[in-house]
């Protein structure tokens, strides 16, 4: 049970850091939306083991499902923020954009 | 699944979180939009398979129907009204990109041993089991109640917040 653990623990790591520096580096908005995506990814699967683990998946699922519907409410949001930005800017670079 | 011992359903197991890397990886590093928002979708999709693996299918249902689904319908409508760029300019901003991202891989290779080599340590990081399991509507509807209430008002102001985005300005 602890080597599963362990292997979804090093995954997990591995995930958040492709998401983190695709925040850090990037510059388009829209690819800034899918690292956000991706490090959701990431703390779902560690919560998703940690209830595997400790036979406590009931709980777990619950709390991904809050988990989930506030990420797509924050990205719907995000979206159409960039999208908005887009008509008023003409462009979606983050260091080109002006509020 | 059997996941207890190494065996050949811990080998799928493993392929399937080394598919969840290469295709999160593909998400960050492919240039096309249209082709990283289904990489991402893909990501989704795996990670579905992943959590039925794991004795959660009432998540699953909701990641591939919510996360695979309705999130790469906004990302692709999100991506189609904010349209295209001169092809000369997709050129040197593609380069660009290229470089930054060729260390990527690299970091993840780095970190992957790092971890390997610290393989003792982290095994021995474990959560306590803990015997009491509980329903899965218990744990939603009567243990998780706050956060129901919390989900509904978040869903109204997404609405909303979308509704008052999305909205277009009247021309003078």
């Amino acid at each position: 049970m602890s080597q599963i653990l362990g292997f979804i623990l090093i995954v997990v790591i591995l995930i958040f850091i492709v998401g983190f520096y695709s925040l850090i580096v990037t510059r388009n908005l829209i690819r800034i939306l899918i690292s956000l995506e991706i490090l959701m990814k990431a703390v779902t699967l560690i919560i998703i083991a940690a209830g595997y683990v400790t036979k406590q998946t009931s709980l777990t699922q619950a709390l991904i499902i809050s988990m989930i519907i506030i990420e797509v409410v924050v990205i719907a949001v995000a979206a159409s923020i960039v999208v908005g930005l887009f008509r008023k800017n003409g462009t979606l670079d983050s260091l080109k954009i002006k509020f | 699944m059997d996941l207890s011992s190494f065996n050949s359903d811990f080998v799928v197991f493993l392929l399937l979180l080394l598919s969840l890397i290469i295709s999160s990886l593909c998400a960050v590093m492919i240039r096309n939009l249209l082709k990283a928002a289904i990489a991402l979708a893909s990501t989704s999709a795996i990670l579905t398979i992943v959590m039925f693996i794991l004795n959660s299918p009432w998540a699953a249902v909701f990641e591939l129907s919510v996360c695979a689904g309705l999130i790469t319908v906004v990302l692709i409508s999100a991506i189609s009204l904010t349209g295209e760029k001169p092809s000369e300019e997709i050129v040197i901003l593609r380069k660009k990109r290229l470089q930054r991202f060729m260390i990527l891989p690299l970091i993840l290779v780095v970190v992957a041993a790092l971890l390997w080599i610290s393989w003792p340590y982290l095994s021995n990081w474990v959560p306590k089991i803990v015997s009491s399991e509980v329903t899965f509507q218990e744990a939603l509807w009567n243990i998780r109640q706050l956060d129901i209430l919390g989900q509904i008002i978040i869903i109204l102001a997404g609405v909303f917040g979308i509704v008052v985005l999305f909205k277009e300005r009247e021309v003078k």
